[in-house]
């Protein structure tokens, strides 16, 4: 362990975190809402604290270790909230900071939880932050999920890396990881450029298209009304986040490949998103059925719109809505909440199990399946046609036993301290989903609130600890990480 | 001819046998001297122990006035060096090689005159796999052959009781099935081959050779025997290159199971096959035969690298209940022994696969060769070319050419349409014509038939 290198590494991201806040403060110096002096403190203090890092650790080894990476992963995204709160509570008086810090940590995270309301009449520049949070936590964790966290071995992600299956088996886009992480942003650039103008083209203003932009191709779903995207009723604007949504719930490197290659054959090739597509597909016809059966819309035309809409903006993790979808019959919340664990692909900006993780314990059931029939067949699982090693299968299965752990812990905690079964499990499963809204008191149509200081807290953790791929989080948690 | 073959192996060796035999001067190079004087003590050539790829030991094996390289060698690239070196520093015209990797036939540049500079690639177990898959798609048949662009094909089929046709003349079969042209070129009784004319009757257990277009070959063999169930279920003992091809080939139209005894080698077959089930284990284990339920299966294929190993698995498979049973055999005599016996189709790969590379060496314009009955007959294809005046087939009524005794002309297929060769069909320039032969010392004199005379030139 090398904390002072670890700790150099931080100080870097800090400062250049201290020059994101130039954004927000720019548009406000732009609109002349009034909140610049928040930002300009906010930046101010930030990148005191980035320089006082710097210096104290200036004289450290700049060399980092394999095992550094989980502290730093871990510290990045645990201290940087901490920061991003900064203008948040200066502009909000009454903001506490445990509030503050759940909705920075929703930001970065790129979850879309909010404690937030009334946000049509924030201050325009504080909507862009937050928005803006998110989009930087979707780039963050675009190069963590390809770049870094293959590097670790999290949990079955040595799939992701050059090597194995997917799309990505000839990518190891390029050598190196700086490298890769410049093509795979210039997409995700390139897919916000294009998100906005369609925004724009379809509606909104340009103000809420780029904070829009931002949380969509970053599956945040922070939103600047209220009434999230039901704000605007309109079917074009539905229609293009629905097709930026499912975008950006992609392999980033498939994207890559597809644009590098002009072709777009990887889609075809890559296992993770024809499953995604059409899981999600089957879902929206299925959902919107149900619904129109139930009665609960007049038609299956009225039905298929809100079904489509919700059940993208949730499998996806991104977490908007244009109705209160927790008044709908159960089943179909549940079973968006349930898709959200596992819909989008592995190199997105969604969260959950990953598709990818899905696909391999699906396959590896039928192995054990037809194992029993024929005792002596030699099956591996399979992934585009190319076999997973034993040892990926069961990080994958460790990885989603610990992911169900977590969710039930998570809800025993939030019932323990007072929530309903309901409320409780839904937050928990879109906190590690990093969905953003659940159910019943923290559904579409409220905000989260409600919880108690401890409850917030515990989505907080959970929110992390999903967009880090719970082991990431949790080793820095074990006692033998620490020890010499 | 002068012949240079590369390789001494199983294709090199039985090249070697088939070509010394017609007339050729034949110079064996391989690495391995003990492989060399086995070969020598048998045939009548010469052998140059060296690597096949280097410049000296071609030219000591003569290379400098070699009519034709037949690179044969385990090893693609020191086949395909051996053909460059062989086009572009000692001019030899002709240049067969053996590939297996289809990755070099993708582009026919790698091939081609700005390439290696190879007229002909061959894979043997790419050949023998189409050979078991046709067995596969013709249950009933021994052997399944296409001529003409699969136009034509000649199938053997042993007549068994019940067919409507056994025991009858072979004449009545254009009553029996009065649409279909069909002809029976030969019948082999008790190793013995027969010429039959219109009054021949058919035994059972003759093996009866007919030629028809292959849209009509199922009726035809609906004539010899009671047709089976159509396969559904294939099991294949051995994982080799043979095997991996023939479960890839059927995976998608059969349920197939695939059993290879090396753990290694499974690793390999299972990610190179999506359907087909991949067994470890020995394919004369019982326990394991039984428990993947070999009574069901409707073909039982051994093409280990192991003759007795595959002989002992048919028997176990046949014995244990599988339908049918086909082993790969590669000493002929076991073949001999076997054929007829409990084992129901044996293959002798050497056989099966030289038929395209012998085509190649033959004179005249030989487009297929096929070996028959473990090489005592061959079927062969060859185009006419010339005029009545200078070749002996053009213009001519079949009823009227001179053949040598043991040939029969079995099928004319003139541009898009296929005749049966009767008495009265007239052969034209530019016909294909199948040609059948039962005595192979006879086939110099067919081929010359095929010939184009001096004047034509």
């Amino acid at each position: 362990m090398r904390l002072p290198a670890v700790l150099h590494t931080l100080s870097l991201v800090l400062l250049l975190f201290a020059a994101s806040m130039l954004v927000p403060l720019a548009f406000s110096l732009g609109l002349a809402d009034g909140a610049h002096a928040a930002y300009a403190k906010s930046l101010g203090v930030t990148l005191l604290a980035g320089a006082v890092l710097w210096l104290a650790t200036l004289r450290a080894g700049r060399e980092l270790q394999v095992r550094d990476g989980f502290l730093l992963v871990a510290l990045v995204w645990t201290v940087l909230p901490a920061f991003a709160t900064l203008p948040l509570l200066l502009q909000l008086r009454e903001l506490s900071f445990t509030d503050a810090y759940f909705e920075a940590v929703s930001g970065l995270t790129a979850s879309g939880a909010t404690v937030l309301s009334g946000l049509d009449r924030l201050p325009p520049s504080l909507n862009i932050w937050r928005g803006f949070m998110i989009w930087l936590g979707g780039m963050g964790v675009i190069v963590l999920a390809v770049a870094i966290l293959p590097l670790l071995g999290v949990g079955g992600s040595q799939l992701f890396k050059a090597e194995t299956p997917t799309p990505m088996k000839d990518t190891k886009l390029t050598p190196r990881i700086a490298e890769t992480a410049k093509g795979l942003w210039l997409v995700y650039f390139g897919l916000t450029a294009a998100c906005l103008l369609a925004y724009r083209w379809a509606g909104m203003s340009w103000l809420d298209a780029a904070m829009h932009g931002f949380t969509t191709l970053g599956l945040g779903g922070f939103s600047t009304h209220d009434a999230s995207f039901a704000h605007w009723n309109s079917r074009k604007v539905e229609a293009v986040a629905i097709v930026f949504m499912l975008l950006a719930a992609i392999n980033f490197a498939t994207h890559f490949l597809a644009w590098h290659r002009r072709s777009l054959r990887v889609y075809r090739v890559d296992p993770e998103a024809k499953m995604f597509l059409g899981v999600v597909a089957a879902s929206v016809l299925g959902v919107a059925a149900y619904l129109a059966w139930q009665g609960y819309y007049p038609d299956y035309g009225t039905a298929l719109r809100y079904a489509a809409f919700n059940v993208v903006s949730i499998a996806t993790t991104t977490g908007y809505a244009n109705t209160d979808f927790n008044l709908w019959p159960i089943f179909a919340p549940l079973w968006m909440l349930f898709l959200s664990s596992f819909a989008s692909c592995s190199g997105s900006t969604g969260s959950g199990v990953k598709m990818i993780r899905a696909l391999i314990l699906f396959k590896q059931v039928f192995r054990e399946l037809l194992r029993i029939i024929h005792p002596r067949l030699y099956n591996p699982v399979k992934l585009a046609g190319q076999p997973v090693e034993n040892n990926v299968v069961f990080a994958v299965l460790a990885y989603v036993f610990v992911y169900v752990s977590c969710i039930s812990l998570f809800t025993l905690l939030l019932t323990v301290s007072g929530a309903d079964v309901v409320t409780a499990f839904s937050a928990a499963v879109a906190s590690v989903n990093n969905t953003g809204p659940g159910l019943a008191q923290v559904g579409p149509a409220s905000t989260y609130a409600v919880l108690s200081d401890f409850q917030t807290w515990v989505c907080s953790f959970a929110m992390l600890l999903g967009r880090l791929e719970l082991f990431t989080l949790l080793v820095v948690l074990t006692p033998a990480f620490w020890r010499k | 001819m002068k012949i240079i073959i590369l390789g001494a192996g199983q294709v090199g060796g039985s090249v070697a046998e088939s070509l010394v035999s017609e007339q050729n001067d034949i110079t064996v190079v391989d690495v391995e001297p003990l492989r060399l004087r086995a070969l020598q003590d048998r045939l009548d050539l010469r052998t140059v122990a060296g690597s096949a790829s280097h410049p000296s030991v071609l030219m000591e094996a003569g290379i400098e006035d070699a009519d034709l390289l037949i690179a044969v060698t385990q090893s693609d690239e020191t086949n395909l060096v051996a053909c460059k070196l062989a086009a572009r520093m000692f001019n030899v015209p002709r240049r067969i090689a053996r590939i297996r990797a289809t990755d070099f036939l993708d582009d026919p540049k790698v091939l081609g005159p700005d390439g290696f500079e190879v007229d002909l690639s061959i894979c043997p177990e790419q050949v023998l796999t189409e050979y078991i898959a046709k067995l596969v798609e013709f249950p009933e048949a021994l052997q399944v052959l296409d001529f003409a662009g699969g136009q034509v094909s000649l199938v053997a089929v042993r007549a068994y009781q019940g067919g409507p046709m056994v025991g009858r003349p072979v004449k009545e079969i254009r009553g029996h099935i009065p649409n279909i042209d069909t002809r029976i070129v030969a019948i082999f009784r008790r190793d013995g081959a027969i010429m039959p004319d219109g009054d021949t009757v058919i035994e059972v257990g003759d093996e009866v050779f007919c030629l028809a277009a292959s849209d009509n070959i199922r009726q035809v063999m609906k004539e010899l025997r009671r047709m089976d169930q159509p396969v559904k279920r294939v099991m294949i003992a051995g994982g080799g290159n043979i095997g991996l091809r023939l479960a890839r080939a059927l995976e998608a139209g059969y349920s197939v199971r695939l059993i290879e005894h090396n753990k290694r080698r499974c690793e390999v077959l299972a990610a190179k096959l999506n359907r087909a089930l991949v067994l470890n284990g020995d394919a004369t284990d019982e326990e394991l035969l039984g428990q993947e339920n070999i009574a069901d299966m409707d073909l039982f294929v051994a093409v280990t690298n192991d003759d007795e190993n595959n002989i002992m698995s048919c028997l176990l498979a046949k014995k244990m209940g599988a339908r049918r049973v086909v082993a790969l055999i590669n000493r002929r005599s076991y073949v001999d022994l076997l054929q007829s016996g409990q084992i129901d189709i044996a293959i002798s790969p050497a056989q099966a696969t030289i038929g395209k590379l012998l085509a190649h060496v033959r004179r005249g314009d030989v487009v297929a060769v096929h070996s028959l009955r473990r090489g005592a007959a061959e079927a062969l294809e060859a185009v006419v070319h010339g005029d009545r005046e200078s070749c002996r087939l053009t213009g001519r009524r079949v009823g009227e050419i001179e053949l040598p005794a043991g040939a029969t002309i079995g099928a004319v297929v003139r541009g898009g349409e296929v005749l049966m060769a009767h008495h009265d069909t007239r052969i034209e320039a530019e016909d294909h014509v199948i040609v059948f032969v039962t005595d192979k010392k006879t086939l110099p004199r067919v081929e010359k038939l095929f010939q184009v005379g001096a004047r034509f030139l």
